[in-house]
This record gives structure tokens, C-alpha cells and sequence, in this order.
């Protein structure tokens, strides 16, 4: 019997099997930020177990709320700095070198096919995109994450997405997901591991990748995989190079993370992206997804680019390329935060941020901030926002507030005409 | 090993987020004592009281899908200093669910046909939820009724119960 990319991962980690369906990996890389990780340090700490598995494989990064908005949010710093200093983990990023964990830690080179990798944080199925099994966790698996090196999984079942067609004009990574999530919905994968697979997977870059595999947790997925290709080792190439004489000689290493032909899959779903336009969602829920076109009544108070899911310079690229030589609307209040200290240096380089303030948009630093309503972009009770992040729960970017997750361009156009817009339509 | 039983805390909807179990805002919390008077603050339910209903409740039964969304440990931790150690549902997240057990939590499955049964013979009235955990049977009880039913767990999780959670298990069993 053929095995699936998860299956595969998993047979190289299994440390032990404490009961039937239960099995605990070792993990190649523990992520860090400073929201989860302090209640873990501090109760080590408390356990008089202050030690780390291997400094190495531990990266670490102050990102929720930064620069820290007040002195419980400093503390949360200090404990995850102190610690990091304490405990020599040379791959700590504060503030000035730190950016959103997900888009960070890709960009750092810290993610290889075939890895497992962990963080207290759900989005962390984002690091699948590079054909790792990457699941996000709670305080406690961290903590023995942290302490071990090992976590405890069910034996993964696959669900298969194969994603075929050819996208028209104006449509994104994020439509995809958004129609994936409209399908499948929030319990669609629940437990179960995403294989994303097809032409359009094929012709994705990396960052679109990223986008995707970012909002498998929305179908409660407990990670997104794609499967390696020539894609993946050209991103990962500056990081490689040493380890291989030729990228076809990665690829050919990172093709054992590939799934068999006779991989045996839960579902099998299919979508053909050819019909999708622009989406966004209504309600408190993500896999409410209805054509953005429909709610272009509605009236927003705040635009929001940035996060995990839509961050990237990609994704500033396209904004950048609907808001040049127009303004954001008088009533409007526009927030971009490009995801890390590179992406911002890059759309400096671009020209992208001239752009964007000419504009009138608030350009930020790297943070999650506004995404959960902990800093930066909070909305007022009965404010209505266009955002380029994952969840739409209610009150997530502050209480009685209301999220329209959509794609970049279409979260750019509606900050121009001050109501949900296509890109298409201004 | 907790004490799993006692009165019943009703929410009649499926996807409950951890965001409405414990908004993000009071993530910057370091004791989880702080957590307790905010559980379910942001949970728009209607006839949902959270300042009256949760006090000396012990069990929560819920819909489908409970604990979607973050992987913060906070929503069980809120859970648990409001006393609340069992929650009984139709399916929760993963993340979610791991989290119960690792704290020494109980997340019970329910089929969706027992859950349709609890909510129709019990929801609004008040109710007491008795788990025997050695039997795998439960027992939800009102003045005029009673419905037994049996559960599974896991091994593992029955032994992460045990253990008082996964810190205390893995410690004992893995290097490091």
C-alpha cells in the first residue's frame, strides 16, 4: 500500500506508539512567540525543568505585540528574551529583526520538506506549503516540545485537494482558499492533514502556497502539505546550496516526500478554479464565503493588509499595483503591515511603500497585531473591516467588531471606494 | 485525577471558537486565575448569561466542532479555573481536544444522535452530568429525567487523565 507525504513524514519521526492510533514524533524544529510560550517556560521553570531539547532547533520570535503595548505584554517579552538569552537559542527575533512567525521563519530558511515542526500557534499548517508536516499546538505539547523534542499525534488521515482549471484575472491564492473553505467548511478536516495537489498547486509560487496552506486550520485541518517540487528548492536554494551539487539533486532527495501513486486518501476533493471569482465572507465563521461582488454594499471602516495568510511582498505587490494613482477613501482607515523586516526592505526597495502613503495608508511594522484584536488596528464595537487575514470570528479584531477576510486586490479596491469593491470594478 | 461531575452548562451551537471561549485581548494574562471573570465574554448566545450562567456549573454540552480556531491553551485553562473540567460533544477541534487532555481535561464524544437526544430531554432545565470513567458510562439526570450512555477514550487518553497530563507523562517516558 502506497503511503501519503504525512504518512511518509511519519515513518521517519515515530519515537513511540503509546496506544493504538496514537503516535509520538520526534520534532526537527519548535517555533516560539511570545503569546504561548512564557505559560510553558514559566511552568518548566516552576518544575525545576528549565532546559531546551537542542538550542538549535529552537526559533523564536516576539511578534503578537510588538513594539509591546503595555506592561503585560512587555513581560511577555521579557520572559521569552530572557530565556532565549538564557538558554543561547541563537535564532531569536525581536524587535527591529522580528516579523509574523509564518511568513518570518520561511524567509529564514527554517523549513525543509520532510521536517516536523511545531508552535503554539494554529497557523503553523503554513510551513506545510514546503512538504513538511507542520501542526500547531497548545502550551502543553509545547512545552514537552520544548523540553523533549517530542509531540504526540493521531495517525494521520489525508484528505486529498486537487485544485485544477486556470484562475481568471483578479483572482488569488486566497479565493482559492476562501472556495475551498466555502466547500469543504470549518469541520471539513477536522484531525485530518491536506494534501494540496493539481496544476494550479503546480503553478503557485511559494507565497501562494503559503497562502493556502495558512488557512487549512480554518477547515480544522491539523496541517496543510504540498508536495516538494522545483518550486520549493529554488525558494530554498540560498539555504541549500551547500548541501547539494545541484538543485536537481535536491529535488531528487526531497521527491521521498512526495505521496504514492496508490496513497490511500479519506476523501478525495476536487475543484475546478476556473469558474471562481473574487470572495470574501459574511458572518462569524470563515467557510461562510459568498462572491465579493455580492456585498459591495457594504460599507467599511477599516482595510487591513498584512498577517500570516497575505503579508508577503507578493501580496503588497498587487495592493501597490490597484491603489497606484488613487487615494483611500476619506472614511477609510487603511493599515498595512508588511509580515517581516525583508518584505518591508523589499517594497521600500520597490517603491511600494512611497506608493502606499501617498496613498494614505498607515504603513506599520511587522506584527500580528490587529489579525486577533491584541494591538494596532483594533476596531470599535459595530466597525466593519476589509481584511487580508484568516478569521472572521466575532469580536476577533475587538469586540462587536465585523471581519471580511478577502485577497489583497480586493481588500486595496474597497479601501479606494470605502465600500467591499473588486479590484475589477474601480 | 479531577472531579469530572456535576451541574450542566448548556450551549446549543456548533463551532464554538476559542475566541469566544477566551477573547485574544486577555492573552496577555500571565496567571490563569486572571482568565476566569472573561470565559465566554464574547459568546453571542441568546438567553447566554456568562456571569450568571456559568457559576457552579462543572460540565459543558455543546454542538459540533467545539473549540475551533486558535490553539491557545488559554480556553481550556479558562475552562478549568471556573470549575468547568468536562466538556461533551459531537466532535471537537484537534488542537482543542489535545489540549483537555494534556491539562488532565475530559473532552467526551458524543454521537450526534445522543447529542440531539441530551439537548431535547435536558436543555433548560437543570441538569447534573455523572461520569464513571472506569465503566465508560455517563449519566445526565433532571428532576424528571434520566439518560445513560456509554463513551469512548482512548488509551492514551485515558492515561494522560491518569497522569494528570502530558507534561508528567512524557517526562516519565521520554530522554531528555
Amino acid at each position: 500500500m502506497g503511503k501519503t507525504i504525512a504518512e511518509k513524514i511519519f515513518d521517519l519521526h515515530r519515537v513511540d506508539t503509546p496506544a493504538e492510533g496514537v503516535e509520538v514524533l520526534r520534532i526537527d524544529t519548535v517555533f516560539c512567540h511570545e503569546i504561548t510560550t512564557p505559560p510553558a517556560i514559566l511552568d518548566l521553570i516552576a518544575r525545576g525543568k528549565d532546559r531546551v531539547f537542542d538550542s538549535h532547533r529552537i526559533k523564536a520570535v516576539i511578534d503578537h505585540v510588538s513594539p509591546a503595548k503595555d506592561s503585560k505584554t512587555a513581560l511577555q517579552g521579557k520572559v521569552l528574551r530572557d530565556w532565549a538569552r538564557r538558554h543561547q537559542i541563537k535564532d531569536f527575533f525581536d524587535i527591529g529583526r522580528n516579523g509574523v512567525c509564518h511568513a518570518l521563519f520561511p524567509e529564514k530558511g527554517f523549513v525543509r520538506p520532510g521536517n516536523t515542526i511545531i508552535m503554539g500557534d494554529s497557523h503553523t499548517c503554513t510551513h506545510g506549503a514546503f512538504g513538511a508536516f507542520a501542526a500547531g499546538v497548545g502550551t502543553t505539547d509545547l512545552e514537552v516540545g520544548i523540553l523533549k523534542g517530542v509531540c504526540s499525534f493521531h495517525s494521520p488521515e489525508t484528505i486529498k485537494i486537487n485544485l485544477t482549471g486556470d484562475r481568471g484575472k483578479g483572482v488569488y491564492a486566497k479565493d482559492v482558499i476562501l472556495a475551498i473553505l466555502g466547500k469543504i467548511g470549518t469541520n471539513g478536516a477536522t484531525g485530518r492533514v491536506i494534501e494540496f495537489t493539481g496544476a494550479v498547486i503546480d503553478a503557485f509560487t511559494m507565497e501562494e502556497r503559503m497562502t493556502v496552506c495558512n488557512m487549512a486550520v480554518e477547515a480544522g485541518a491539523t496541517s496543510g502539505i504540498c508536495a516538494p517540487d522545483m518550486t520549493t528548492v529554488t525558494y530554498l536554494w540560498p539555504f541549500i546550496a551547500e548541501e547539494f551539487s545541484s538543485k536537481e539533486e535536491a529535488l531528487a532527495a526531497y521527491r521521498a516526500f512526495t505521496a504514492d501513486p496508490d496513497a490511500e486518501y479519506a476523501e478525495t476533493v476536487d475543484l475546478d478554479v476556473s469558474s471562481l471569482e473574487p470572495l470574501t465572507t459574511t458572518g462569524f465563521k470563515p467557510d461562510m464565503v459568498v462572491p465579493a461582488r455580492e456585498l459591495s454594499g457594504t460599507k467599511i471602516d477599516q482595510v487591513y493588509i498584512g498577517s500570516c495568510t497575505n503579508g508577503r511582498i507578493e501580496d503588497l505587490r498587487v495592493v501597490a499595483q490597484v491603489i497606484q494613482g488613487r487615494e483611500v477613501h476619506p472614511e477609510v482607515r487603511a493599515i498595512v503591515s508588511p509580515a517581516t523586516p525583508g518584505v518591508y526592505g523589499q517594497a521600500l526597495k520597490e517603491g511600494l511603500l512611497e506608493i502606499f502613503q501617498s496613498a494614505g495608508f498607515c504603513i506599520m511594522n511587522p506584527t500580528c497585531g490587529a489579525c486577533l484584536g491584541m494591538s494596532g488596528g483594533v476596531l470599535a464595537e459595530g466597525e466593519t473591516c476589509a481584511s487580508t487575514t484568516n478569521r472572521n470570528f466575532n469580536g476577533r479584531m475587538g469586540k462587536g467588531g465585523i471581519i471580511h477576510l478577502m485577497s489583497p486586490a480586493t481588500a486595496a479596491a474597497s479601501a479606494v471606494t470605502g465600500h467591499i469593491t473588486t479590484a475589477d470594478a474601480l | 485525577m479531577k472531579e469530572f461531575n456535576g451541574p450542566v452548562l448548556f450551549l446549543d451551537r456548533s463551532d464554538i471558537n476559542t475566541d469566544e471561549i477566551i477573547p485574544a485581548r486577555y492573552l496577555t494574562e500571565i496567571t490563569r486565575e486572571a482568565l476566569k471573570p472573561h470565559l465566554f465574554e464574547d459568546l453571542d448566545l441568546p438567553g447566554f448569561r456568562p456571569e450568571k450562567d456559568i457559576p457552579g456549573k462543572k460540565v459543558i454540552i455543546s454542538r459540533e466542532n467545539f473549540g475551533c480556531g486558535s490553539s491557545r491553551e488559554h480556553a481550556p485553562w479558562a475552562l478549568e479555573v471556573n470549575g468547568l473540567y468536562t466538556v461533551l460533544a459531537p466532535g471537537f477541534a484537534r488542537i482543542f481536544r489535545q489540549n483537555m487532555f494534556n491539562c488532565g481535561l475530559l473532552a467526551v464524544d458524543l454521537s450526534e444522535e445522543d447529542c440531539r437526544e441530551i439537548f431535547q430531554r435536558f436543555a433548560g432545565t437543570e441538569a447534573n452530568c455523572t461520569i464513571h470513567f472506569d465503566s465508560s458510562t455517563l449519566e445526565i439526570t433532571s428532576l424528571e429525567n434520566r439518560l445513560s450512555l456509554t463513551f469512548s477514550l482512548s488509551k492514551f487518553e485515558r492515561d494522560l487523565i491518569q497522569a494528570g497530563g502530558w507534561v508528567d507523562f512524557a517526562d516519565s517516558r521520554y530522554e531528555h
